[in-house]
């Protein structure tokens, strides 16, 4: 009998369906109403507040009526300066709509939303969740009067460019090889599941996800455990503002994704597979699906995989509902456990109490790629690229002020410059490398070079896989507050110091862009940001801080004319006009 | 699956350079009290497996790295700072952090003087916020059968999430929403199977006043509540020191001022019996309600400050008062971050006078009016704190604050005089 992609594991418990079935509803339905949810409550053997709990946390599940076509507009920072407002405006104007709100008729319905892995085509929006990017005030309005004419979305939408814009010279290619399924399979018939994990650690292989932790470290302890069963989670969660690396290798090699899950499963004993999609690329399921279904006729996935007994191996997709900080890892343990996505904390780690409690390992997409990739072009190959201390090579999403946006597979060890100078960017200024939670860094850096070999990053860079480019003629502070923006309103609100921090933060960044922040302001900023690293919970809190810490200590030009220096004890900006203004309504 | 059961292994390690025993793998929280050492926690319960780690109160540096202290399993050898500067201002920062997100209205709240928050702010002898509060409005869930959720004082710590439960084993409260729109949401249904003792044991573990059980609150008188005057810190006197020499007691001049407020904290003041008789003679008030002058007439060493800013006149007062004081105390809640004044401030202007004049019970159908004359002060849009308008030099806490802590910050800044203000004299109520 052939096996097939199943939709969930026959052992898992209900509430794991929770939310794919959400998402469900919301698909059909275009809300969730109050019957469905005390439905699923129901259902799911679970009390109305806790359904309406996971409900309330992601953005893209809504309690009230929406409308036939629901379109969400980028409005990262990347959008915003490929002329966001004007977009927005268009479509406000076409569909007779605002922002947040859906029209009389239930047509269209108008939301914002954070980062959609589309910065080398923005501006972009998804519209029932299917991508047009490149948008322009013509090609909105001919979108908006298709679907009034009745037009499918799913037909019109654009099949986004994967805009690889450079491989590493001499067929370096680590990634865009020519890909074969089950090659690298083929090749761990002559190795025992030890060796594949000594494999990964002699290829100093680190997670592409941001963490850079040793990926054998990781399957090694996994392996060791002895709770089952185990799982192999892929995150494709991708939030990460300016990052489009893992959309491009879904996109293109997603039999090299699924080969790595596999691997990995085979160096474990792990027998179940998950890939964790963001909700933003749904348009990439149907090609997922289809790639599983043909590993599953090759008899790559199933059982008894490439005939070696006991090799079993089955995956299933994850849709996600919008969320950033799902793509913490457990965070996204959480949710696929049909929960609300809140970090867990470190009293235990995912290899020993993951996924339903039980060892587990999550993974990057190009983590399982590269895994893939050098099983099949064999270690010393792979160690050929890159520089000593750090070989191979990385995908890099490239975006903002350059000629040339999009993918660029480094060798590790280019420098910042040379990396600009292949983009074609004019006038950089402020560069921000690994996206709003990484470095912000100036021309001064532009000699450091891109490499993991540093592991505290003081010379070398670390890029988990965005490098946003912004020229002179930015402002630092819009940057700034975007980016605060996103992590305020990701924070998912478990921890004080994210929580509360961020929006203090927030209101003091707009303080700045007022004009009357004074130095202490500045310092308090430093100050806060740093108790906010020192306490918050996960990442999210921990680096929501990085881009006004980097640009304060590194663009201090830029700030000083912008601060009030007349600060003499008494607050001359506080307007008494602007605050009483309420008042004067009343005067008849 | 094999069960590694806690070892009974002692392990030693050291606690801000102390050495000090517990057993391995136990919380550091617990390790560490063991052996005599607190650590501030909000939201820590002992049996719960993993930790709910939501507060962050406990921040340590544990082997170098800052930690939440109970998220921490202890292991042979850990180095363990507690109580460095940075750690110390760590946790007074994320306690003001709470009070600066949450709308805490301490004199009218149910848990006055059973609140751990409270009680933590006392403990650190938190006196102003460094942080602007967020005056968020925030749900009051008055639906429930028997309680009441007032999420303006919580403070998202999660016991109440993972803790309460039916008989059947549902939940009863969950998160809602996300970031600083997280609020606890509570099942109607549920809510209605919980015995009147589960209730009550709800109520208790919250940690703040943000589940209240109906009619069971407010049975303690002040002075015999749990948080009124025990602690093991018996006075503050790291708050003012004293400079090494004293000063001697020339006369110096004093003005006051009460502006959005109630006129407590200068009852306050005046409660200071027969030394009132001594302090008339180093003294001269100046501008004050208690001399009834109304303008500056000379420079003053200091100037009291009672009350936030509701109007423009107020505003006025401030600025001149800057002008012309040499120290500027913000005295009592109202003035320090808007006090009971500020209550209007999660609610816009317009709705506060449509509500005071209009919809009142007793207005006049068809006879109302807003006042608005040119001869009145003209409103804020909120209520602002003093330190919002004109840098404050210091912050007296309480509503108001006790006669003997008043005077006491007064005869330090005026002469020196050092001084330890009691545990039980710090108070936000
Ligand atoms: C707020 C936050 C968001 C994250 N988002 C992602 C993500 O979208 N994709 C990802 O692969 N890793 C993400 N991570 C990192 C993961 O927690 C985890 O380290 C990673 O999936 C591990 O895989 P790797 O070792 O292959 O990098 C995120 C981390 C944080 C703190
Ligand atoms: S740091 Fe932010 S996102 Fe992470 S757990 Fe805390 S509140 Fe949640
Ligand atoms: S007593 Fe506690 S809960 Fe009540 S207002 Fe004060 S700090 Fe908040
Ligand atoms: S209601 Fe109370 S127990 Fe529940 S999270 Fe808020 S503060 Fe904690």
């Amino acid at each position: 009998m052939p096996y097939s992609l199943m939709e969930f594991f026959p052992h898992e418990p209900k509430q794991s369906k929770l939310l794919n079935k959400l998402r469900e509803i919301q698909y059909t339905e275009g809300y969730i109403s109050k019957e469905a949810t005390q439905q699923l409550a129901t259902e799911m053997e679970l009390s109305l507040v806790e359904v309406e709990g996971v409900i309330s946390f992601y953005h893209f599940l809504h309690t009230k009526p929406t409308a036939k076509y629901v379109i969400y507009l980028n409005n990262s920072m990347i959008s915003e300066i490929k002329g966001y407002s004007r977009i927005r405006e268009a479509l406000e104007r076409e569909t007779g709509t605002r922002f947040g709100t859906s029209d009389r008729t239930n047509t269209f319905a108008l939301f914002e939303t954070p980062c959609i892995g589309m910065s080398d085509q923005e501006p972009a929006a998804l519209v029932n969740f299917y991508p047009f990017t490149n948008l322009n005030i013509m090609k909105v309005r001919n979108i908006i009067q298709a679907l009034k004419d009745g037009e499918d979305p799913a037909v019109m939408c654009d099949c986004p460019d994967d805009n690889i814009m450079y491989l590493p010279p001499e067929d370096k290619t680590i990634f865009f090889r020519p890909y074969t399924a089950g090659e690298a399979l083929a090749k761990l018939e002559i190795r025992t599941p030890e060796d594949v994990i000594e494999f990964v650690k002699k290829s100093n292989l680190s997670g592409r996800g941001g963490a850079f932790f040793p990926t054998w470290i990781k399957w090694d302890s996994c392996r060791k455990q002895e709770a089952t069963p185990n799982y192999i989670i892929c995150n494709a969660d991708e939030g990460e503002p300016g990052t489009f690396k893992d959309r491009v290798l879904l996109n293109r090699e997603p039999g090299s994704v699924l080969e790595g899950m596999i691997i990995a499963g085979y160096a474990t004993g792990a027998k179940f597979g998950v890939i964790y999609l963001r909700a933003e690329y749904f348009w990439l399921k149907k090609k997922l699906e289809d790639t599983i279904n043909e590993f599953y006729s090759k008899g790559l996935l199933g059982k008894n995989i490439k005939g070696k007994k006991g090799f079993d191996f089955d995956i299933r997709i994850q849709m996600g509902a919008g969320s950033y900080v799902c793509g913490e890892e457990t965070a996204l343990l959480e949710s696929m456990e049909g929960k609300r996505g809140e970090p867990r904390t470190k009293w235990y780690f995912p290899v020993e109490r993951g996924y339903l409690q039980k060892p587990t390992i999550v993974n990057n997409v190009e983590t399982f790629a590269a895994v893939a990739r050098m099983i099949e072009m064999g270690i010393n190959e792979y160690l050929n690229r890159g520089i000593p201390g750090s070989p191979g090579t990385k995908l890099i999403s490239l975006s903002g002020d350059v000629d040339n946006p999009g993918i660029y597979e480094i060798e590790w060890g280019m420098s910042i410059e040379e990396l600009l100078n292949l983009a074609g960017a004019a006038d950089p200024y402020f560069i921000q490398v690994s996206g709003p939670s990484g470095e912000s860094v100036s021309m001064h850096e532009k000699h450091r070079k891109i490499s993991m070999r540093d592991l505290m990053a003081t010379q070398d860079i670390r890029c988990g896989g965005s490098v946003m480019v912004f020229n002179k003629y930015r402002e630092i502070i819009d940057i700034l507050i975007n980016f605060s923006d996103f992590f305020m309103k990701e924070s998912c609100g478990i921890c004080t110091p994210c929580r509360a921090g961020n929006y203090i933060v927030h209101k003091k960044l707009e303080k700045i862009k007022h004009g009357i922040a004074t130095y202490s302001d500045l310092n308090d900023l430093h100050q806060w940001c740093d108790i906010m690293k020192t306490t918050s919970r996960c990442g999210l809190g921990k680096t929501a801080c990085n881009p006004p810490v980097f640009a304060i200590e590194k663009f201090r030009d830029y700030f000083e004319p912008k601060l009030d220096t007349t600060f003499d004890g008494l607050n001359h900006k506080f307007d008494l006009e602007e605050s009483v203004k309420e008042y004067e309504k009343y005067k008849s | 699956m094999k069960n590694t059961k806690p070892k009974e292994k002692l392990v030693s390690f050291s606690i801000d350079g102390k050495t000090c025993e517990a057993r391995e793998g136990q919380n550091l929280v617990d390790a560490a009290m063991e052996n005599g050492v607190f650590i501030p926690s909000l939201c820590y319960f002992k049996h719960h497996d993993p930790p709910l780690g939501t507060c962050r109160a406990c921040t340590c540096k544990v082997n170098g790295n800052y930690l939440p202290a109970c998220i921490q399993k202890l292991e042979e050898g850990m180095a363990i700072e507690v109580n460095t500067e940075k750690l110390k201002d760590i946790r007074h920062a994320l306690v003001e952090m709470m009070f600066a997100e949450g709308n805490h209205f301490c004199p009218s709240c149910e848990k006055s003087g059973n609140c751990d928050l409270q009680h933590m702010g006392y403990e650190l002898g938190v006196t102003n916020i460094r942080f602007p509060h967020l005056f968020k409005d925030r749900v009051i869930d008055y639906n429930p059968q028997r309680m009441v959720l007032e999420n303006n004082r919580c403070i998202k710590c999660r016991r109440c999430v993972e803790e309460v439960f039916t008989d059947e084993g549902k939940r009863v409260f969950m998160y809602h929403n996300r970031g600083i729109d997280t609020l606890v949401a509570v099942d109607y249904e549920q809510e209605a199977q919980l015995t009147e003792k589960q209730a009550k044991a709800a109520m208790d573990l919250c940690p703040t006043g943000a589940i209240i059980v109906r009619g069971s609150s407010l049975v303690e008188p002040f002075g015999e509540r749990s948080f009124d005057m025990e602690s093991d810190q018996k006075d503050y006197n790291v708050l003012f020191p004293s400079k090494k020499e004293q000063k001697k007691m020339d006369k110096k001049t004093v003005a006051t001022v009460s502006l959005a407020g109630c006129f407590g904290c200068h009852m306050s003041l005046l409660d200071i019996d027969e030394q009132l008789l001594d302090i008339v003679n180093v003294v001269e008030f100046n501008k004050s309600p208690l001399t009834d002058i109304k303008e500056f007439t000379k420079r003053c060493d200091i100037g009291i400050v009672e009350g936030s800013c509701c109007n423009a006149e107020n505003i006025e007062t401030l600025r001149k008062f800057r002008d012309n004081c040499d120290i500027l105390v913000s005295v009592g809640e109202c003035a320090i971050w808007g006090g009971l004044p500020a209550m209007r401030n999660t609610i816009p202007l317009g709705e506060c006078l449509e509500e005071a004049y209009i919809n009142v019970e007793t207005s006049v159908k068809g006879e109302w009016v807003i006042p608005y004359h040119e001869d009145l002060p003209k409103l804020l849009d909120r209520v602002y704190s003093c330190n919002e308008i004109v840098k404050i030099d210091y912050f007296v806490p309480g509503c108001p604050p006790s006669a003997d802590h008043l005077w006491k910050v007064i005869r330090n800044l005026l002469w020196d005089e050092g001084f330890s203000v009691l545990y039980h004299e710090f108070k936000y109520d």
